[in-house]
């Protein structure tokens, strides 16, 4: 039994790393393409196979990409502290894959049996059964923060400080209205592990974004936040930090930085997927129980990737959309609007769960829509109404300083 | 400089948002669509090497510089150095000589012009008295090395050579207006044998569709 346990587990770390990592160059590409058409351009299409001139739409850039950046000087400046600096982006790529150790990208394969008659079936997820599940992640989460904090540290330089700083506060601060959002749905479904909240959500062909449409914006625009994606990318923010942490970094470290960046959308993207859109589950196509065939099993790791396909193509459309965020105007929305949603989202859920547990489900979707829009209605009102932060002109002259100093003298 | 808080400073206050605005509803929906309006908006890039970018009005495009030549193919340049004295970058180098010819005292013996440092302002077009330097519609100059981005005359002749029919030189243009009035108040001079352009208004247009229509690269390259 060991020998087939240690074959699959060295299977699926393969799967995924490659999996990972092609998802990564090429999701890079589908950005760049994106990007252009957003701006009137045509994005590369040049590289395709070399040597020859057929260019594939291209579909060779991530490749060439890569060779470049495999091929370029890995510069260490003077003035950096060493041991840090080559740490960071180390612990921020580790942080990085380690999280999809208990997100899953299917279901189950059917079971099969083995030599010595037991029936023996394989889940697709890295670590399977594990109870900490979702908490898991969420730790590595936090130690990718340290990546950016110590490769902006480390730097010595006061833009990638900048950045490492704000990363930092920033996604502390996110953490807070994420778990209560991830919490509630931790509530409804009674259970911690990622493949049991998308089987909850395919028997009752409930997805948790229709039930906890409060929850799910919460939970997307942490997330967002979480991903130091744009409108919250403020730790890089190109205009005013140079590059933020990664400033001082080139080579091979600047590209660990920048691929676990790309892997923490992904890990956004699947997040959203398994929590809220139901995961593998899509209403009479893939079925509900763990009872599968071999093209059940196929058909449910294509409807998830797709999903996930899906939210990544939203990451990189709202990324041209909106302006970003000032620090003070992100701070605001998550200590002021995000954290009291997520409040009141956790002790609705909480409350139905108590009371209302033998109720059908659509009760708790109606609770929930109810109150994100008067909670959406009330925000508005209490908002200030102009978000204008000049000195006012009653505080009368600015700058005019009557100089006292002078005129003792 | 005044100060805040004088009267010479107008403050302008931010419109308030109004309650629908002040849900963001609104500014998202506009952000968005937006951005899936352009996405699927027709793409402006220009492939390069297959496609060229055509400049909508090759004879004022400033780009590469030729030396024209007079009807009998010799330089027309008189060597008056009023070129290199408008020229801002300081980047035309001439050697006057004797003219070899009855009709004028000196001729340029060396011109240089270096394209490194040319930034392409025009003005050694506009100071010259005889429209012997003028900028063509050529933009995609590049070269090997510092010393082969020095055009000589030659070079600068040879240019003359591949553009005069797609781009005609000044007088030409001006012969085929014919009354149309020329900068500076003279006459227009004679118009030359070649009977192109006709003498009509619409030879400005003709001449744009054929600079359109011929390639602006070296013939056999």
């Amino acid at each position: 039994m060991a020998w087939i346990v240690a074959i699959e587990v060295l299977v699926k770390i393969g799967l995924l790393l490659g999996g990972l990592m092609f998802a990564a160059a090429y999701l890079v590409l589908v950005e760049r393409w994106i990007a252009a058409w957003v701006q009137d351009r045509l994005g590369p299409n040049r590289v395709g196979i070399p040597l020859t001139r057929i260019r594939l739409f291209g579909l060779g850039q991530p490749i060439a990409d890569g060779v470049k950046f495999i091929c370029k000087e890995e510069f260490t400046p003077a003035h950096v502290d060493r041991v840090l600096y080559t740490l960071a982006p180390v612990m921020m790529l580790v942080a990085a894959l380690a999280a999809f150790a208990v997100i899953p990208f299917g279901s189950v394969l059917p079971g099969f049996t083995l030599p010595d008659g037991t029936v023996y079936q394989i889940q697709l997820v890295l670590l399977p059964g594990l109870d900490a599940g979702i908490l898991l992640f969420l730790a590595f989460g936090g130690i990718g923060v340290f990546g950016v904090a110590l490769g902006g540290w480390a730097s010595n330089n006061k833009y990638s400080f900048f950045g490492g700083v704000r990363s930092a506060a920033q996604l502390i601060s996110y953490e807070v209205p994420l778990g209560l959002s991830i919490l509630a749905i931790v509530l409804a479904a009674g259970s911690l592990r990622l493949d049991r909240i998308i089987l909850a959500q395919a028997d009752t062909g409930w997805w948790n974004a229709f039930v906890q449409p409060l929850g799910f914006l919460v939970f997307l625009v942490a997330v967002c936040a979480e991903a130091g994606r744009l409108p919250f990318d403020l730790a890089e923010a190109e205009q005013e930090l140079v590059g933020g942490y990664h400033t001082e970094y080139s080579g091979m470290r600047l590209m660990m930085f920048l691929v676990s960046e790309f892997l923490h959308m992904i890990a956004a993207s699947f997040l959203i997927v398994i929590l809220f859109l139901g995961g593998w589950h899509f209403w009479g196509l893939t079925g509900s129980g763990l009872e599968v065939g071999w093209g059940g099993a196929l058909l449910r790791v294509i409807v998830l990737v797709a999903k996930v396909f899906l939210v990544i193509l939203g990451f990189m459309l709202v990324r041209w959309s909106w302006p970003r965020f000032r620090f003070d105007q992100l701070m605001d929305l998550a200590w002021k609007v995000l954290l009291s949603w997520g409040l009141i989202h956790v002790l609705l859920v909480a409350a139905w769960m108590y009371w209302a547990n033998e109720w059908p489900v659509w009760t708790l979707a109606v609770a929930n829509w109810v109150s994100l829009v008067v909670v959406w209605i009330v925000t508005a009102l209490i908002s200030p109404p102009e978000c204008d932060n000049r000195p006012r002109r009653e505080l009368g002259p600015v700058g005019n300083v009557t100089p006292v100093a002078v005129s003792a003298a | 400089m005044s100060q805040p808080g004088t009267k010479k400073i107008r403050w302008v206050n931010e419109t308030p948002l109004s309650p629908i605005e002040r849900t963001y509803i609104p500014l998202v929906v506009q952000g968005l669509a937006t951005t899936i309006r352009h996405l699927f908006s027709k793409k402006i890039t220009v492939q390069f090497p297959e496609e060229r970018y055509q400049p909508p009005d090759p004879i004022i495009y400033r780009g590469v510089h030729r030396l024209n030549r007079d009807e009998k193919g010799r330089v027309k340049c008189v060597a008056c150095f009023l070129c290199s004295t408008a020229c801002p970058a300081r980047c035309i180098d001439i050697e006057a000589g004797e003219s070899p010819w009855p009709d004028r005292e000196k001729y340029p013996v060396r011109f240089t012009i270096d394209m490194l440092r040319c930034i392409f302002c025009g003005m050694c077009e506009e100071a010259c008295p005889v429209n012997a330097i003028e900028l063509t519609s050529l933009y995609d100059l590049s070269g090997k090395s510092r010393e082969e981005m020095v055009f000589d005359k030659n070079k600068l002749l040879l240019i003359y050579d591949w553009t005069k029919d797609a781009e005609p030189p000044l007088e030409r243009l001006i012969a085929a207006v014919g009354t149309r009035e020329v900068p500076g108040g003279q006459s227009p001079p004679e118009a030359p044998e070649e009977t192109w352009p006709p003498a009509d208004a619409a030879a400005f247009d003709r001449v744009a569709e054929r600079a359109a229509e011929a390639r602006l690269s070296p013939p056999g390259t």
